[in-house]
């Protein structure tokens, strides 16, 4: 063992390869990132805590479910918000909401995992339907599903509520602590966002994240390499559904209600847009692309009618930024931001003296 | 599955590693493989030959899967997996390596060559990551050796030379505990000094792993196996060793008497 240990000393595999690097090589950025998330609170107020960076850690944690599926397997799913808005319903139904007909308040630690396991059993099972398609088939049956899944959560009363939904969906108090309360919320979903993002980064690398990348890139070969491609695929919808339940459960506490407009068409849409605007190729993306989502939907209504124009412009924003992002950066922001940077590094290199850095 | 294996097991002792039965591929009216029928012993060493077009390479779809055949039974090792999914073939010692190179073009080449040894081993949905003592992972350095690519090991196969892909696609098909493998012309393209090591893994191998090579090159071809089956039109036309296959005049005037004629003799 000592002479693999050496010789892995003396030439430093790139991140990509490196069988043991979670805490390993972080960029500085990151970590100048986490001291500044754990510390907001001191300065931030509640509705910055909750209505931009929470809401913008749930976001990011269903965009992260649509960028594992389609960064490492290739499937665009659009069942993810689908499949949060299903957990958040669950927990609507199981646990407590001023809906007294239909909720069965249950305590949270019954309800809330019960929310889970029926939300990433709809995933699994949308990703079954699916997995067998590809490209423009995977997306047209996965947004047949949601939008199935909108139209019946619309029209059913009995177990959903139609139109209206539920509402005064309250985070349970543990420990004393109102979990809705803006800085025990607020930590709430940065534990949970950072958690699956740790989540996803780890088993990109393990047997199962690789597989599933060498199904994206070439599944015939992998088939013919011993793998069930189906069942990897479908797999992979299950853990992509567990985050996704995760942030559903999250969005209905930090929204204090569901309906059926939750999951519409419309934002089901936007994750994608999300994920695709932050950079669909790594998991920090979608979190990049949640936050600038949320900005835009927070203040563009203001900045535009502050500007004399429509206030509803602001989806003409988010569209206009998606095309150019599409048009000149397959990769997303991420992807325009790596550029300029070696853009900057190359014309540093061609000065005299550059080449140092 | 312990009754399969008692299965494989009493019928690995007398059966073919190939048995195939009036094997018939269709392409629409096209019909790319007319009734075959090939047995190849366990630890035989065989090379297909045959004119652009004349079917080898659906013949190898055939046997793993990629394509069933439209009729006709294929035994592997005594056992009828003509139903089988590929990955089910592979698992019982099948492999292959493709004639246009079908690689993991967004992943690293240790990281191709650990599928391939993961593909045939338990823990294929594990979430743990592989330690750097790894079993899987050293065998896996290993074969990256056998190759020539350990200079290049963490590099992106799409940064590969071409040369260098076609010796991973190698590497690929000999992960885990192969029982019979289909090299579909894995010389194409090699320099020299590469066809040299390819011919070396080839005579190499353990004597109980057999195969069945495509190859243009009969200098490569005829020199690592010891028997010779001439396809044309989707037919087997002539079996036999070599040298008989070398000096048939059918054969001379079908297939050597092009531009592989006078080169060799
Ligand atoms: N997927 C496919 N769809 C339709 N036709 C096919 C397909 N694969 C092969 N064919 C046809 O089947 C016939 C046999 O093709 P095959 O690839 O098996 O030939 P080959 O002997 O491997 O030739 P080569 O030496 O060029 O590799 C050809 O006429 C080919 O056009
Ligand atoms: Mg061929």
């Amino acid at each position: 063992m000592a002479v693999i240990d050496a010789r892995d000393t003396i030439e430093p595999r790139p991140v990509a390869t490196q069988p043991l690097s979670v805490l390993g090589r972080v960029h500085p950025a990151a970590w100048l990132l986490a001291v500044f998330l754990l510390f907001l609170p001191a300065f931030a107020s509640n509705f910055v805590l909750t209505q931009l960076f929470g809401w913008a850690m749930i976001l990011g944690m269903v965009a992260l479910s649509l960028m594992f599926l389609a960064g490492y397997g290739g499937m665009v799913s659009l069942v993810q918000l689908t499949v949060a808005a299903c957990a958040g319903y669950m927990v609507a139904i199981f646990g407590t909401s001023a809906v007294d007909a239909i909720s069965l308040k249950w305590a949270w630690w019954v309800a809330v995992p019960i929310a889970i396991v029926i939300a990433v059993i709809f995933g699994t099972i949308s990703g079954a339907l699916s997995v067998r398609t590809e490209g423009i088939y995977t997306i047209m049956i996965t947004l047949a599903i949601a939008s199935g899944f909108y139209y019946f959560t619309l029209q059913n009363y009995t177990i959903f509520n139609g139109f209206s939904g539920f509402n005064a969906v309250n985070a349970p108090v543990v420990f004393g602590v109102n979990w809705r309360d803006p800085i025990p919320f607020y930590y709430l979903c940065l534990f949970w966002a950072a958690a699956s993002f740790l989540a996803v980064v780890y088993v990109s690398r393990s047997p199962f994240g690789l597989a599933l990348q060498g199904t994206r890139d070439n599944a015939r070969r992998m088939e013919a390499l011993g793998f069930n491609v189906t069942a990897h695929r479908i797999a992979a919808y299950a853990f992509a559904s567990l985050i996704a339940a995760i942030a559903g459960v999250l969005l209905v506490w930090q929204q204090i209600q569901i309906s059926p407009g939750t999951a519409g068409v419309g934002p089901v849409v936007d994750i994608l847009v999300i994920a695709v605007v932050g950079g669909i190729g790594r998991p920090i993306g979608p979190f990049i692309g949640a936050f600038i989502y949320v900005v835009l939907r927070t203040f563009a209504v203001d900045v535009l009618e502050g500007l004399g124009l429509d206030g509803k412009r602001f989806q003409l924003l988010i569209g206009l930024g998606f095309l150019v992002i599409v048009l000149f950066s397959p990769d997303g922001v991420l992807g325009l931001w790596s550029r300029f940077k070696d853009r900057v590094l190359n014309s540093n290199s061609l000065r005299p003296g550059g080449g140092s850095a | 599955m312990p009754t399969t294996v008692a299965e494989r097991l009493s019928a690995a002792g007398t059966a073919n590693a190939l048995d195939l039965r009036g094997v018939t591929r269709m392409f629409g009216a096209l019909a790319a493989l007319v009734d075959i029928t090939l047995s190849v012993r366990p630890g035989e060493r065989r090379a297909v030959l045959g004119s652009n077009g004349a079917g080898k390479t659906t013949l190898f779809n055939c046997i793993t899967g990629d394509f069933p055949p439209t009729s006709g039974i294929i035994r592997f090792f005594g056992e009828d997996v003509t139903s089988f999914p590929p990955h089910e073939r592979i698992r019982r010692g099948l492999r292959r390596t493709y004639q246009i190179s079908a690689l993991f073009t967004g992943l690293a080449v240790i990281d191709n060559v650990y599928l391939a040894c993961r593909g045939v081993s338990r823990g294929r949905f594990s979430l743990i990551r592989p330690r750097r003592d790894d079993g899987l992972m050293q065998s896996a350095l290993d074969l990256v050796d056998a190759v020539h690519l350990t200079d290049v090991k963490d590099r992106l196969v799409s940064e590969l030379s071409y040369g260098q892909q076609r010796q991973l696609e190698v590497a690929l098909a000999l992960a885990g505990a192969p029982r019979f493998i289909l090299f579909d012309e894995p010389a194409a393209g090699l320099s020299p000094t590469e066809r040299r090591e390819l011919v070396e893994i080839l005579t190499s191998l353990p004597k109980h792993i057999g195969y069945i090579i495509i190859e243009h090159d009969m200098d490569v071809a005829l020199r690592v196996v010891e028997s010779v089956t001439m396809m044309h039109n989707g037919r087997i036309f002539k079996e036999g060793r070599p040298e008989e296959i070398e000096s048939d005049p059918e054969v001379q005037e079908l297939y050597l008497g092009g531009a592989h004629g006078g080169g060799h003799g």
